[in-house]
């Protein structure tokens, strides 16, 4: 990550000006061309440092509020089949291969959002079924104590 | 409250918002709509808190972030103290209350993997709380943060 880079990243993360022509907005405070930065946002998303250009919603609002993460000890050799069958499940937003550590044997965790509570649990059901490991707990979020954008390369 | 055009903006900016030099007018064109309208209803859906953010959505470990999940056993009277110290920390971004004897989840990133043990060493030191799961992720399999408001 070069010095232009990371000063693009510090813009971007602010948002996207609600202007007619944004990246000239960025590309001014950069003392770049606009085409520049075009480009350079575009080899960022193709180098996966980007992982989507569009917008964050925060779905409580649309009416998800139920999070569950479910989380399975997988035994290594069947992490990447069961994995692939969990991640395939339109309510599963995340899924993660995680160290196990002591006392703690889980390492396939899979969050899922619903409407409600029974949702989650029949999803994790589903999910149990098709990917063949019937041993899980499912911890519901009872309250969400921070929810932030991370801002990079601003603090050491 | 979200109108229908709320929602089809909603639908389409999550997935995609051009890479190019005019992009409300593109979104504009597609909706059937004018730029100023584009901007004026994203202008108030952030406002309203309903898009936490428009644009870059980063890959911290692309970035060169290192990260992981944590989570510590708080006793219930002190979850309130115990959450601020964790929250000071601009590289925890999520912070849950789950139903487990693991209560409090929590993300942490931070610029290498050094800082990033200083962090939790500083949070088990401050709140005198020594269990605690340190869980970084060895794989990503999906992140989904797209919602269909259809």
């Amino acid at each position: 990550m070069n010095k232009l880079d990371r000063a693009l990243i510090r813009e971007l993360q602010k948002g996207l000006p609600l202007v007619s022509r944004p990246f000239q907005t960025i590309a001014q405070k950069l003392q770049i061309s606009e085409a520049e930065v075009l480009a350079r946002v575009q080899e960022l998303i193709d180098r996966g440092v980007i992982r989507r250009f569009g917008a964050a919603v925060r779905h409580q609002d649309l009416g998800y509020v139920a999070n569950a993460m479910v989380v399975w000890p997988v035994p290594d050799e069947r992490v990447r089949e069961a994995g692939r069958i969990m991640a395939s499940f339109p309510g599963v937003t995340h899924c993660y291969e995680r160290v196990r550590a002591p006392g703690w044997p889980y390492n396939l965790y899979t969050v899922i959002h619903g409407r409600t509570e029974e949702e989650c649990r029949e999803t994790a059901a589903r999910i149990a079924a098709a990917a063949g490991v019937d041993d899980y707990q499912i911890l519901f979020s009872t309250a969400e104590l921070k929810k932030s954008s991370m801002k990079y390369f601003v603090e050491g | 409250m979200l109108d229908e055009l709320d929602k089809r903006l909603l639908n389409l900016v999550q997935t995609r918002l051009p890479v190019a030099p005019e992009p409300y007018r593109e979104l504009a064109q597609e909706l059937g709509v004018a730029e100023e309208e584009v901007i004026a209803r994203l202008r108030r859906l952030i406002e309203a808190k309903v898009i936490r953010r428009l644009g870059a959505i980063f890959d911290s470990r692309k970035v060169g972030y290192k990260g992981t999940l944590c989570a510590l056993k708080v006793p219930p009277e002190r979850i309130a103290g115990v959450a601020a110290e964790v929250n000071r920390y601009p590289g925890v971004t999520h912070n849950y209350l789950r139903n487990h004897e693991y209560n409090m989840w929590f993300t942490i990133l931070a610029g290498s993997e050094a800082r990033l043990n200083e962090i939790v060493a500083e949070i088990k030191g401050r709140t005198g709380i020594d269990e605690c799961l340190l869980l970084p992720a060895v794989n990503i399999f999906k992140i989904r943060v797209n919602f269909d408001l259809a």
